[in-house]
């Protein structure tokens, strides 16, 4: 194969490769698209450094390049190089040099530091969201509105968000990439920051803490809506719970599910060792990795139900098998809550 | 037979080259599985279980079991001879170090054979390595294994100390030592200053997992932050544990193949005790998101930055003494100057992550995962080959074969940017690290291929050495005194390989690059200070490897909850220190009539 051949092969490679960075990734997920002014300003903190370093790293290169040129052996070259013992003027320069591009980038890096730790907690402007992550899924409580949900966090565009982050098990990581930097949830701890959101739509989150056998998909999304409604949502979550039509499956989903899931306003602690579902019907995944735009959530459901293992090994929820539930009551089940919208 | 009890230094390097280079292949197969599993979305090679597992033994063998052990390898080797000694000064402990050492990363291999690898990551942050999420035996696995090892790395590291402070040549000052010397001695401070923190931070969890302490039960009064200030502060120090030696061994090659001595010396020297220093200063750096607070996070931003000064002082420092010298290109060289570009793009991006708010979103992603490689492979491994080739006729007597050792070199080089420049990018697009698969459609698809396809090509780089080895084994041995020409410390004075007893007659050292003087000034040798005379040698001793098996069962049966089998373990152990204790042993001596006859390795 001749050179141009190879060339030809790898062309695409390349072209693709550029593309795929210049686009710098998808918009609710790359750290480098921010879509609010937390990951704005890290984003900002991000090009200052990288830029910095850049110059550093091209000045490196370029004295390495020529020094490899020029300064190479010829054949049979025996001479003995003159035996330099060293230099101060320049040894000065390269000490003086860095220190100064350090306090370029540590005024700004400080500064950022203190600004992102701001307490919101007794702001009345702020919403105030309790998050608790189990292994592998998200609970986020309101207390201001005496609400809980779960894997689907609703927030209002244009306020502060101020999040206090623990954990039910062991150390996880709450992590919205596009929105802005992460924190730990520590087990006896408890860690503050806020976010905020400029604009609406679905973003992704993760867990960036190893956790377990399914830390890869413990993903959770934040859903910044208008401020009305998130107001309605509010309200919707409030509403008496919806029953399922059918009274067998009522009983079935109360037996089976609702000891360990919420619904509604039910807040016994038995009842939030799992996920809450109010309204489950209307959120983006099912398990937070199975997407309802791409199979009907109703299917989602059931390959979940039927065996949570083989989606997120070491999940703690019993097969549908363990539960006793035939494939029908698995349907019917998961009919009902596939309906359960809220309204906002 | 002889292998099991030497207590010879030129031995026991050979020993820990075989034994970390094995350890090395392990762990590059267990990286390679990992690969290969990310290789496209949602693969399903491993489980989430065995994927954890497979990061877990992947990040500690490399660390612990292959990168220190290769780099106790070339200390044993050079240490000696380029400060003109016939040995360390505590030929036994050396043996005892390695037999640990050697015993402690067994145990934490046959983990893969009882079936209970350990699984929290090589960090093991608690409560995911508690029994109550790791229950099974593997963490326990982690942390014994890791305590009997780390037994050997703190003796080496007191050996190395004490070696270097006594036993240098008549006029071989502190500051005409060679910059390898200076660097593993001052590596061998951080040993004896950071191993002990991890042994208390092991014990402690051993404690908790053993004995249901609780140390980092938060539940019970414990804290879990706790155990991540322990591993860090003895983890950071760690990094340069491995980094700085392999800055000694670039300035040997650099100096070398530009027939120049180093630029700025003194500075190199100053610059490696400040990394040193600051290296302690730094831990809470990986723990930005842990919640420490502004003021904690802003002093360990602006502490963390400044290490970049003495490095960069470093690189320009190795950049001029290439300047103006003539420059002979072979793969030890190629090793040493592909570091120094390399190494920069790894300190950059640590720089990088030392901005704290910034590291919010690099923390526990792959950014982190290209960073460190690019510090430790692009660093410290280049670092290693480039020691091997280097010194690969001084340890055998033979030189390794160019073409092949070429073809390493470039298939090692263009795999390594490969696998890990792309991850920084796979980073910065939110994908976290220690992630068993991904989403298809997340813009990770094409560049967790190529970082795939890199990784196998290093694995052929790995292949091409071994065969390299075996190749240049088959040759006889014909490698000069002097096997590049161009050698200026002491190693280069004597035979390839060396006697048994390394200087008939000590040197007598008269500049920073004696042996480079001397021939500068005409002399076919070095000045002895010493007659000849009989030489007096310790003798060859089996306690240290009983004595590890010792530790070695002892652990077993703590592990396992038997405790006859501890104490029948640490009995062996004891029994050993006793004999050693109660029956002198004068060793043996050299006579001059003897020396000629050669003694080799
Ligand atoms: C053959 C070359 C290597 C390849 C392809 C490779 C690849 C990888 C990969 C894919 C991971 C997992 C990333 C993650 O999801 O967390 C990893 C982790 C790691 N590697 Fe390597 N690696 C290589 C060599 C090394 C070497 C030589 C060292 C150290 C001397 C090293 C140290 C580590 C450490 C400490 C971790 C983190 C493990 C953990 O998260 O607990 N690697 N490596
Ligand atoms: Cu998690």
């Amino acid at each position: 194969m001749n050179r141009w051949h190879v060339l030809k092969r790898l062309l695409p490679l390349m072209v693709g490769l550029m593309l795929i960075l210049s686009a710098c990734g998808r918009e609710d997920l790359s750290t480098l698209n921010p879509q609010g002014p937390v990951a704005q300003s890290q984003y900002d903190l991000m090009k200052l450094s990288i830029g910095i370093m850049a110059l550093v790293v091209i000045v490196v290169f370029a004295i390495c390049i020529y020094v490899l040129i020029r300064f190479r052996r010829r054949k049979g070259d025996n001479t003995i190089p003159k035996q330099v013992e060293g230099n101060h003027t320049l040894e000065i320069i390269w000490t003086s040099v860095p220190l100064i591009l350090l306090l370029i980038l540590g005024v700004p890096t400080i500064q950022q530091v203190f600004n992102l730790s701001k307490d919101y907690s007794q702001d009345p402007d702020a919403i105030q969201v309790k998050v608790t992550a189990h292994q592998y899924w998200w609970e986020f409580e309101y207390p201001d509105y005496g609400i809980t949900t779960a894997q689907d966090l609703i927030v209002p565009t244009g306020k502060k968000i101020y999040f206090q982050l623990h954990t039910a098990d062991v150390k996880h990581s709450f992590w919205i990439p596009a929105i802005g930097g992460k924190m730990d949830t520590n087990a006896g701890i408890t860690n503050k920051m806020y976010l905020e959101f400029d604009k609406e739509g679905v973003f992704r989150g993760k867990c960036a803490e190893l956790c377990g056998p399914s830390h890869a998909y413990m993903d959770f999304k934040a859903k910044a809506v208008s401020e009305e409604s998130f107001n309605n949502w509010i309200a919707a979550m409030h509403e008496p719970a919806q029953v399922a039509a059918d009274a067998e499956i009522a009983t079935l989903f109360t037996n089976a599910c609702l000891s360990c899931h919420a619904i509604g306003e039910s807040t016994a602690d038995s009842a939030r060792t799992g996920p809450d579902l109010t309204g489950i019907g209307g959120r983006v995944t099912v398990g937070s990795i199975l997407y309802n735009d791409e199979a009907p959530v109703a299917d989602n459901l059931v390959e979940w139900i039927t065996d949570p293992q083989k989606i997120k090994a070491g999940a703690n929820m019993p097969s549908a098998g363990d539960m006793g539930l035939t494939p029908e009551q698995v349907q019917g089940i998961a009919d009902y809550l596939a309906d359960y919208k809220l309204n906002y | 037979m002889d292998w099991l009890t030497t207590v010879d230094h030129k031995k026991i390097g050979i020993l820990y080259l075989i034994a970390g280079f094995l350890f090395f292949i392990i762990g590059g197969l267990e990286a390679l599985v990992i690969r290969y599993q990310l290789m496209v979305p949602m693969n399903d090679v491993v489980s989430g279980q065995l994927f954890n597992e497979l990061i877990t033994m992947h990040g500690t063998t490399m660390i612990f079991l292959a990168a220190m052990p290769m780099l106790f390898a070339l200390m044993n080797a050079v240490i000696p001879l380029q400060i003109g000694a016939r040995d360390v000064a505590f030929p036994f402990l050396n043996s005892l170090g390695f037999w640990t050492f050697f015993f402690g990363g067994v145990l934490l291999n046959l983990s893969w054979f009882a079936n209970a690898v350990p699984d929290a990551g090589w960090t093991s942050y608690v409560p995911l390595a508690s029994t109550t999420y790791s229950d099974g035996h593997g963490v326990d696995y982690y942390v014994i294994g890791l305590q009997i090892a780390g037994i050997g790395t703190l003796l080496g590291g007191i050996n190395f100390m004490a070696t270097i402070i006594n036993m240098r040549a008549p006029g071989l000052t502190f500051m005409r030592l060679p910059m390898f010397t200076w660097t593993i001695f001052i590596t061998s401070v951080l040993i004896v200053f950071a191993f002990p923190v991890l042994t208390v931070g092991l014990v402690a969890l051993m404690f908790d997992r053993l004995f249901h302490a609780n140390f980092f039960e938060s539940a019970n009064g414990g804290n879990t932050v706790l155990w991540e200030h322990i591993f860090w502060v003895f983890g950071h120090p760690e990094v340069y544990i491995l980094i700085l030696p392999a800055f000694g061994i670039i300035s040997e090659v650099v100096s070398t193949f530009s027939r120049k001595r180093l630029f700025g010396y003194s500075s190199m020297v100053f610059a490696t005790m400040l990394i040193a220093f600051l290296g302690f200063m730094v831990w809470a750096h990986h723990m930005f998101t842990t919640g420490l607070g502004p003021v904690a996070n802003g002093l360990f931003s602006i502490a963390t930055m400044l290490i970049a000064v003495p490095t960069g002082v470093k690189i320009f420092n190795w950049l001029f003494t290439l300047w103006g010298g003539s420059i002979k290109f072979n793969t030890s060289s190629m090793f040493a100057i592909g570091f120094v570009p390399t190494f920069v793009m790894g300190g950059v991006t640590g720089v990088m992550l030392a901005s704290a708010p910034a590291d919010y979103q690099y923390h526990d992603t792959y950014f982190v995962v290209a960073h460190f490689h690019y510090v430790i492979v692009g660093g410290l491994i280049f670092g290693i080959f480039s020691g091997l080739h280097y010194w690969w006729p001084k340890m055998f007597g033979r030189k390794l074969n160019e073409v092949l050792g070429q073809i390493t070199f470039w298939t090692f080089f263009i795999g390594f940017h490969m696998t890990f420049l792309i991850q920084h990018f796979l980073g910065l697009l939110g994908m976290p690290r220690r992630v068993v698969s991904y989403l298809p459609g997340q813009g990770f698809d094409n560049m967790n291929l190529i970082s795939t396809i890199g990784a196998f090509l290093m694995g052929i780089g790995t292949i091409a050495f071994i065969i390299n080895v075996f190749v240049t084994w088959s040759k006889p041995r014909n490698a000069e005194a002097d096997a590049w020409g161009d050698g200026r410390s002491l190693e280069w004075t004597i035979p390839s390989p060396p006697p048994e007893y390394n200087f008939k007659q000590l040197p007598l050292v008269r500049s920073y690059d004696a042996w480079w003087k001397e021939k500068m000034d005409g002399n076919k040798a070095m000045t002895p200070a010493e007659p000849v005379g009989p030489i007096h040698m310790p003798s060859p001793s089996i306690l240290p490897f009983i004595m590890s098996v010792g530790l070695f069962i002892a652990g077993f049966g703590f592990m396992y909850n038997k405790l006859i089998v501890a104490g029948a373990g640490l009995l062996i152990t004891f029994a050993c220190m006793a004999i050693r204790s109660l029956f002198d042993d004068h060793g043996f001596h050299i006579e001059p009539e003897d020396q000629e006859k050669e003694v080799h390795v």
